[in-house]
């Protein structure tokens, strides 16, 4: 046996490697690499593009949307994620530990396979302070109309709502995944032991299913951060800028302005955020070990 | 792969160049062959009646095609300048004031002054003024092609009921301080949900069941869905000048007593505020039946008087402010790619839209009013002949100074989202108004320099 060298498949692997890569290079490198080029020139779509340095970035750092856009967003992910992710382990520890109905898990994908711009226009229907499904109901209870769309208090909140609605029960999937991992002996061993569901679900549950969830978080973060299409439908952005996040800042600026170059500047300072972001989450939560090894 | 496979796929990627290669060698251009242009609109109501001019055109000009595109506003404008980035733009398309001067600055539109200069096109057929909203120092930059104009519309059946009489809504009188006959009518409007309308002592303005009047407060720098009229009518310009003028006068007092009106109207019960407003669009909320009067611009008639309404619904001339009625008129126009290869036959399909025959088409399709005037009578006409009294749009349009354009200038898009941030902060009560319009003014202004 020790005669025969181990092969070296370094060379194979770089040809499967080799589709991906392709993709990667041409779909994503290549574009971020012009990206960063833009962010440095004064482009607009119609001119020729020229070299201004820093300029945009300067611009950015004293541009007081752009910060309220950050601020905007960063409430957002807050109120999107803290609701989401609760709510999703809520749901994924009962399906775990009461019922493993198969249509009850398909069930719960179904908001999500709705397109993003069918759940923003039906929410936008059902919320409507005037002829809104919702408001009627405040209505027979003698309770007031509730602008959930255009008072700027409750425009941010409604629309997190309405994207905590529709990923969900993706998430509880995939944490639900998780927990099938965690071995069943434990909870077993647990339950002679005299533990309550609570006590199982603090000590055994949460712990092992650490790494799953540094996943879930980190993945469901990014997509947070990337907020657009539902507010495009329907505050885009209002009332005055209470729901402008950065993503929508950075529509505006490039294809109703054409301020290409300054919208450029501010999606790279957003792919910095988001980079460091997850670099500290991953950090933070030990996201590449597992204590069931 | 085997070698005979490799020599397989190289022959088969060779078929795919050689495939390519013969596409575009069709696709050259020689001499005095036939001709197809790319023409660009926005509005599906019209594609119909532009295809009629366009096979028109082509009866008249058999070596010229035209080939109509159509894409939803937010779209077009998008597309449009993609396909200008790329080199490959369409040779004619429909153009508007707040997107135009973009273009025109980039050098992307042809001047066609020498044209209308040597085929001597009588510019003086137009409405008043249209012709000259897209010259910019001595240069044109297109033709108009159709106007429109702004009016009351309100809920016939709600009006009779609550006792308002539709000829009395012919003259109206506005002012900022009570609102005058206009303030009357819509307090008439209003109802709460124990039938007592606005005027009464024991309205209830918590309560509301149907609302005199639905404001629009995403109407961007011009304010041509309500206040920018009013404003109008108090006194109010918006420019040094228009088009191309450099000093926008958001500041001005006048504009910030209309604000302050309209909050006024939303206190009082009779208009819902924006922070309780609907995200629906107004037309919606009347055919529901929660609201009675609102603005109306003309191209708004086939939604309020066609099949689609649910409700009956009537136009009405705008309230007479301080300084007499003066309604927003706002026109298209039809531009040529500077990048053309086929300038010439450009022209002559821009000219043909431009002209009476075309127009007269248009208009008797009744869908907008052209803009040459004989050919507005003609979709006036077509209108009353479908049974819609839209008369007032055109009588204001021909008032002798009944009218203003909205601005045109460089920038208009964010001076659009500056002012209509200001305004909803007014109107929400961030801030006041006379100071929020003056802030969003200095930015504005600061666009400029």
């Amino acid at each position: 046996m020790s005669a025969t060298k181990p092969r070296d498949d370094r060379r194979a692997a770089w040809w499967f490697l080799a589709p991906v890569l392709v993709g990667f290079a041409v779909f994503y490198g290549y574009p971020a690499a012009r990206g960063v080029w833009y962010s440095l020139t004064d482009y607009t779509m119609l001119n020729t593009p020229s070299y201004v340095g820093t300029e945009n970035y300067a611009k950015l750092f004293a541009d007081q949307k752009f910060w309220n856009s950050m601020l905007v967003t960063a409430w957002y992910v807050v109120l999107n994620i803290g609701s989401q992710t609760l709510l999703a382990l809520g749901i994924a520890s009962l399906m775990h530990r009461l019922t493993r109905s198969v249509v009850l898990r398909a069930t719960l994908l179904l908001p999500w396979l709705v397109p993003n711009v069918t759940i923003g226009l039906l929410w936008m229907w059902l919320l409507d302070t005037n002829l809104g499904f919702v408001n009627q109901l405040l209505h027979t209870f003698g309770m007031d109309p509730i602008g959930f769309f255009t008072d700027e208090t409750w425009a941010m909140p409604t629309v997190a709502g309405i994207n905590t609605w529709a990923y969900t029960g993706y998430t509880a999937l995939l944490l639900y995944a998780g927990m099938l991992q965690i071995p069943q002996y434990l909870y077993e061993g647990a339950s002679i032991d005299g533990a309550g569901e609570w006590r199982m679900f603090r000590r055994i549950t949460l712990p092992l299913l650490r790494p799953v969830l540094a996943l879930v978080l980190v993945v469901s973060m990014i997509g947070s951060f990337q907020i657009f299409d539902t507010i495009a439908v329907t505050t885009k952005g209002g009332p005055v800028a209470a729901t402008q996040v950065i993503y929508y800042f950075i529509y505006q600026q490039a294809f109703k302005y054409f301020h290409m170059g300054y919208a450029a500047a501010a999606a790279i300072c957003l792919a910095l955020i988001l980079g460091l972001l997850t670099a500290i989450q991953m950090r933070m939560l030990r996201a590449s070990r597992s204590d069931l090894a | 792969m085997n070698r005979r496979s490799r020599a397989g796929a190289a022959l088969l990627s060779l078929a795919v160049v050689a495939g390519l290669a013969a596409c575009t060698s069709a696709a050259e251009q020689e001499p005095g062959a036939a001709v197809t242009l790319d023409y660009w609109l926005w509005d599906d109501n019209q594609k119909a009646s532009y295809q009629q001019c366009a096979d028109a055109f082509h009866t008249a000009n058999p070596n010229i095609t035209i080939k109509i595109s159509q894409a939803a506003w937010n779209e077009y404008w998008q597309n449009l300048t993609t396909q200008i980035a790329a080199g490959d733009a369409p040779d004619v398309w429909t153009n508007q004031g707040s997107y135009y001067p973009q273009f025109v600055s980039s050098g992307q539109i042809l001047d066609i002054q020498p044209f209308v200069d040597a085929d001597k096109v009588d510019l003086s057929q137009y409405q008043g003024g249209l012709a000259d909203l897209f010259t910019k120092d001595g240069q044109r930059f297109g033709l108009p092609k159709d106007w429109d104009t702004m009016a009351l519309v309100y809920n016939t059946e709600h009006l009779k009921t609550q006792g308002i009489d539709a000829a009395g809504l012919a003259d109206l009188t506005w002012n900022p301080t009570d609102g005058g006959t206009f303030e009357q009518a819509i307090a008439k409007a209003t109802v709460d949900e124990k039938g007592r309308n606005g005027l009464d002592p024991a309205f209830d303005k918590t309560k509301v069941k149907v609302f005199g009047f639905l404001p629009e407060w995403a109407d961007g720098s011009q304010g041509q869905n309500g206040w920018g009229n009013l404003a109008a009518s108090n006194g109010f310009t918006y420019l040094d000048k228009n088009p191309w003028g450099t000093q926008y006068k958001y500041d001005d007092p006048k504009l910030a007593q209309t604000i302050d009106w309209f909050k006024s109207l939303s206190a009082k019960g009779y208009a819902p505020a924006l922070d309780k407003a609907s995200t629906l669009s107004r037309d919606s909320l009347l055919n529901a039946g929660k609201g009675a009067i609102t603005f109306a611009g003309s191209w708004m008639i086939n939604s309020y008087l066609g099949e689609g309404a649910k409700l009956k619904f009537a136009f009405a001339p705008l309230p007479a402010g301080p300084q007499g009625r003066k309604t927003a008129i706002n026109g298209l126009s039809d531009a040529i790619w500077s990048g053309t290869k086929h300038k010439d036959e450009a022209w002559k399909w821009v000219k043909f839209l431009g002209s009476a025959d075309c127009q007269n088409i248009v208009g008797g399709n009744g869908v907008v009013f052209p803009a040459i005037k004989s050919a507005s009578e003609k979709a006036l006409a077509a209108h009353t002949g479908k049974g819609r009294d839209v008369k007032v749009f055109v009588d204001e349009a021909a008032a002798p100074g009944g009218t203003f354009f909205v601005p045109i200038t460089e920038h208009g898009n964010e001076v659009s989202q500056i002012v209509q941030d200001a305004i909803q902060a007014a109107i929400l009560g961030q801030t006041d108004s006379a100071t929020s319009l003056k802030k969003a003014n200095d930015q504005v202004n600061a666009l400029f320099k």
